[in-house]
C-alpha cells in the first residue's frame, strides 16, 4: 500500500450512480462515446441494461445443447451396451432393444448433463470463481451487492485516457469517481 | 341497443396486483431485513430448536444402525405386505420436495414475480426433503454396503443394473433431481452470498462466504449470462420435476397389482406432490415469517395465492380418487373393482376416509376469501393436508398389497416401533438442515426480490432521476358506445 500510484497498474476508473435509471443513462453515454471495455455493477440485473451496453447474445445455449446431446447419446449407448451387448438378459424371449423402457434414464441423464452445462458453463463464461479482483480494493464498492450502482471504464479500452474518462463521468453527474489499481 | 349491452356488462375495473413488498422499504432496508438474520448472534430459541432436531436426528441414526445390524425384519413387513412405511415415507418426502421446484422453476417461467419471496425457502425445503426421501430406498435394500450396485459401475460379477426396471429409473430420477435442485439453489444463492460477504465482520465468515460466492461482483456482463443460465435451469427443472414423480408413480403403475396398474398414476402423483409440498411450504413459512419478522416480504397475499394452489391441486387429487373408482368399474376387471371396494369399506377403510377428509374436504374452506387470508386456519389446514397425503400413500401401498388376487393370502399390516422411529427421525434430519439453512444462508432471494421492487425499474424514474412510484390508480378506460 506504500507504493505511490504512479508505480501501480491502473485497472480503470470507477464511478457511482444514484439509482438504476442514472446507471442506465451513464452506460448509454459511455457506449455512445465509443468505449468498449467497461462494465456496470448492480445488486440485481437492471431492465434494459443489456441493450444499453449492447451486449452480444450469450453462447451459453450452445454449451448446454452440447452437454444435453452428450447426456442423451451417452445414456443410450450406456444402456445399449449393458443391456444388449455386454450382458444380454433374455426375459421371456422379448426383444433386447427395449427402447420405451430406456426413455426415463435417458431423459434424466440428458437433463443432468444439461444442468451441469448451464451452471458450470455460466461460471466459465463469467470467469468465476475469481476470489480477488481490483474492484474489491475500493471500500465503497462493497455496496454493489447492497444498494450501490457502479460503472467502471477499464484501462484496457483502446481510447482510455484517465483524465478524459474522469471528465466524462463528472459531466454526466455521477459521483464518487475513483481510480482503481491492479495490485 | 347500447342500454341492453350496458346491463349485461359491468363497468370495467382495473384490479391491481398488490405490491409484492409491503411497508416502506428501499434496497438497503431489504438487504438488512433479510441478511441481518444471518449476521446477528445466534438467538437462544434457535439453539433450543436445533437441540430438539438433533435428538430426533440421533433417533434416526440409531434406528438405521439397528436396521443395518439386524436386517429389515425389524420392520412390520411380512407377506403379503412387503412394501410398507419405507416406500410410503419415500414418496411422501419426495412429493413434498416438488413444491420447491414448482415455485422456483415453473412459476419463474410463468413470470409469477411473487415467487421471489418464497423460492429460496422452498428450494431449501426441496433439497432437505429429497435427502429425507433418499434415506428410505437406501436403507431398505437390506445389504446397504452394496448399495453401489444400483449404479452402472463395472464389478467383479460382470453384471449390470437392469435398465428396464422402474426401481432403477427411480435411482436416476431422484439422484438427478437432487443434483439439479442443489445446483439451481446454489446458482440463486451466489449473489446473496456475495451480499453477506460484503457485510459480515468476522474473519472466518468473510473467508467462507467469500469462497462460496466465488468472487461475485454484480457485473452486468455476469448478470447477462447468469440470467440466461437461470432461465435454462428453470426450463430444465420443469420437465424434470414432472418426470420425477411420474417415475416414482411408475414404481407402482408398471407392476400388475390391482389398484396400481393404472395410467392415471403419473398426473395423479404429480398433483398430489405439489399439493403436499405447498402445504409444507405454508407450514414452514407461517412460522418463519413470524419468528424472523419477515411479514413485509412473505405477505398474506402470498399465502392467499398458495391457498388457491392448495384448493386447485386438492380438487385434482379428489378428481383422481373419483376417476380411479370409475375406471375400476369401467374396466370390468373383478380384481380392480374388488380392491376399490375394499379401500372404501375394507380393513383399511379408516385410512381411506382419513385421506378423503384431509385431502378433498379440508381444502374446500379456501373457496372463501376470508379463510384463504386467515393465517391460523391456513396453518392448521396445511398440517392436515400433509397428514392426508401421508395416508394417501399408505392407502395406495398397503391396501393393494394386503388384499390382492388370492383371498387366502390376505393379511393385515401393522408397523413396528422401528418403522415409527425411523419416520419420526427423518424430521430430525430435515429440521437439522433446515435450521442450519435459516441460520447461515439468506432465506429470501435478496437480489431477486430487489429486482421485483418498483424502484428497480428504470421506467419508474423521471428525467431528473427522481423516483416516481407507479400510480396506485389506473384510470378506468373510456368505454366506446356500441
Amino acid at each position: 500500500m506504500e507504493t505511490s500510484n504512479t508505480d501501480r497498474k491502473l485497472y480503470g476508473v470507477l464511478a457511482e450512480a444514484g439509482n438504476p435509471k442514472e446507471l442506465l443513462n451513464i452506460a448509454m453515454t459511455v457506449k455512445n462515446s465509443g468505449y468498449r471495455i467497461y462494465d456496470t455493477y448492480s445488486p440485481f440485473p437492471i431492465h434494459g441494461m443489456d441493450q444499453a451496453m449492447n451486449l452480444k447474445k450469450s453462447k451459453l445455449g450452445w454449451i448446454v445443447l452440447g452437454h444435453g446431446l452428450t447426456g442423451f447419446f451417452g445414456a443410450l449407448s450406456l444402456i445399449y451396451f449393458t443391456m444388449a451387448v455386454d450382458y444380454p438378459l433374455n426375459i421371456g424371449g422379448k426383444t433386447l432393444l427395449n427402447f420405451p423402457a430406456w426413455i426415463p434414464v435417458t431423459f434424466e441423464l440428458t437433463i443432468l448433463l444439461s444442468a451441469f452445462g448451464a451452471v458450470f458453463g455460466m461460471f466459465f463464461l463469467n470467469g468465476l470463481p475469481r476470489l480477488n479482483h481490483p474492484l474489491f480494493s475500493i471500500d465503497n464498492f462493497s455496496r454493489a451487492t447492497d444498494d450501490g450502482f457502479f460503472i467502471c471504464i477499464e484501462s484496457e479500452d483502446p481510447q482510455f485516457e484517465k483524465e478524459k474518462v474522469k471528465k466524462l463521468f463528472a459531466d454526466a453527474g455521477v459521483s464518487n469517481i475513483e481510480e482503481v489499481y491492479d495490485d | 341497443m347500447s342500454r341492453t349491452y350496458e346491463n349485461i356488462s359491468k363497468p370495467y375495473e382495473y384490479v391491481h396486483e398488490p405490491p409484492l413488498v409491503k411497508g416502506d422499504h428501499d434496497f438497503k432496508s431489504i438487504t438488512a431485513l433479510v441478511t441481518d438474520i444471518n449476521l446477528r448472534p445466534t438467538p437462544r430459541g434457535w439453539y433450543m430448536a436445533f437441540g430438539v432436531a438433533n435428538l430426533l436426528l440421533f433417533l434416526l441414526l440409531f434406528s438405521i444402525a439397528y436396521l443395518i445390524w439386524q436386517g429389515t425384519g425389524i420392520w412390520g413387513l411380512n407377506t403379503p405386505v412387503n412394501w410398507g412405511w419405507a416406500i410410503i415415507n419415500f414418496v411422501w418426502w419426495v412429493g413434498i420436495g416438488h413444491a420447491g421446484t414448482l415455485i422456483s422453476a415453473i412459476l419463474f417461467l410463468f413470470r409469477q414475480d411473487w415467487r421471489t419471496a418464497i423460492n429460496r425457502f422452498a428450494e431449501a425445503m426441496t433439497i432437505f426433503a429429497v435427502m429425507c426421501a433418499g434415506v428410505f430406498p437406501a436403507i431398505h435394500v437390506g445389504r446397504i454396503w452394496v448399495i453401489y450396485w444400483v449404479f452402472p459401475i463395472p464389478n467383479q460379477m460382470g453384471v449390470w443394473p437392469n435398465f428396464n426396471s422402474p426401481l432403477l429409473w427411480d435411482v436416476f430420477a431422484v439422484s438427478t433431481y437432487f443434483t439439479v435442485s442443489l445446483l439451481f439453489w446454489y446458482v440463486g444463492l451466489v449473489p446473496d452470498l456475495a451480499t453477506i460477504r460484503d457485510r459480515i465482520k468476522s474473519r472466518i465468515g468473510k473467508v467462507l462466504y467469500g469462497t462460496f460466492s466465488l468472487g461475485w461482483r454484480g457485473s452486468n456482463r455476469h448478470w447477462w449470462t447468469y440470467e440466461k443460465a437461470y432461465m435454462i435451469l428453470a426450463g430444465l427443472a420443469t420437465p424434470l420435476v414432472l418426470s420425477v414423480h411420474t417415475i416414482v408413480s411408475f414404481d407402482f403403475a408398471v407392476s400388475v397389482i390391482p389398484g396400481w396398474h393404472t395410467t392415471i398414476f403419473p398426473p395423479y402423483f404429480v398433483a398430489g406432490a405439489i399439493f403436499s409440498g405447498f402445504a409444507m411450504v405454508l407450514s414452514l413459512m407461517i412460522i418463519c415469517r413470524k419468528v424472523y419478522k419477515l411479514e413485509d416480504i412473505m405477505t398474506v397475499d402470498h399465502m392467499e395465492k398458495m391457498n388457491m394452489i392448495l384448493l386447485v391441486t386438492g380438487m385434482m387429487v379428489g378428481f383422481a380418487y373419483a376417476m380411479e373408482f370409475f375406471m375400476a368399474w369401467y374396466s370390468g376387471v373383478e380384481y380392480e373393482k374388488a380392491i376399490f371396494m375394499l379401500r372404501a369399506a375394507g380393513p383399511y377403510a379408516w385410512a381411506y376416509w382419513i385421506m378423503i377428509s384431509c385431502n378433498v374436504l379440508s381444502p374446500q374452506v379456501f373457496w372463501v376469501k376470508r379463510f384463504r387470508r386467515n393465517i391460523a386456519l391456513t396453518f392448521v389446514i396445511s398440517i392436515i393436508v400433509n397428514i392426508g397425503m401421508w395416508f394417501e400413500r399408505f392407502v395406495i401401498t398397503v391396501s393393494s398389497l394386503s388384499t390382492d388376487f388370492l383371498p387366502s393370502s390376505w393379511g393385515y399390516y401393522s408397523p413396528t416401533m422401528w418403522d415409527i422411529m425411523t419416520y419420526i427421525g427423518t424430521f430430525g434430519l430435515f429440521f437439522t438442515f433446515f435450521l442450519l439453512f435459516l441460520r447461515f444462508l439468506p432465506m429470501v432471494a435478496v437480489a431477486e426480490l430487489k429486482n421485483v421492487m418498483p424502484q428497480a425499474d428504470p421506467h419508474n424514474y423521471d428525467d431528473s432521476g427522481e423516483y416516481v412510484p407507479p400510480k396506485a390508480d389506473v384510470p378506468e378506460p373510456k368505454r366506446e358506445p356500441v
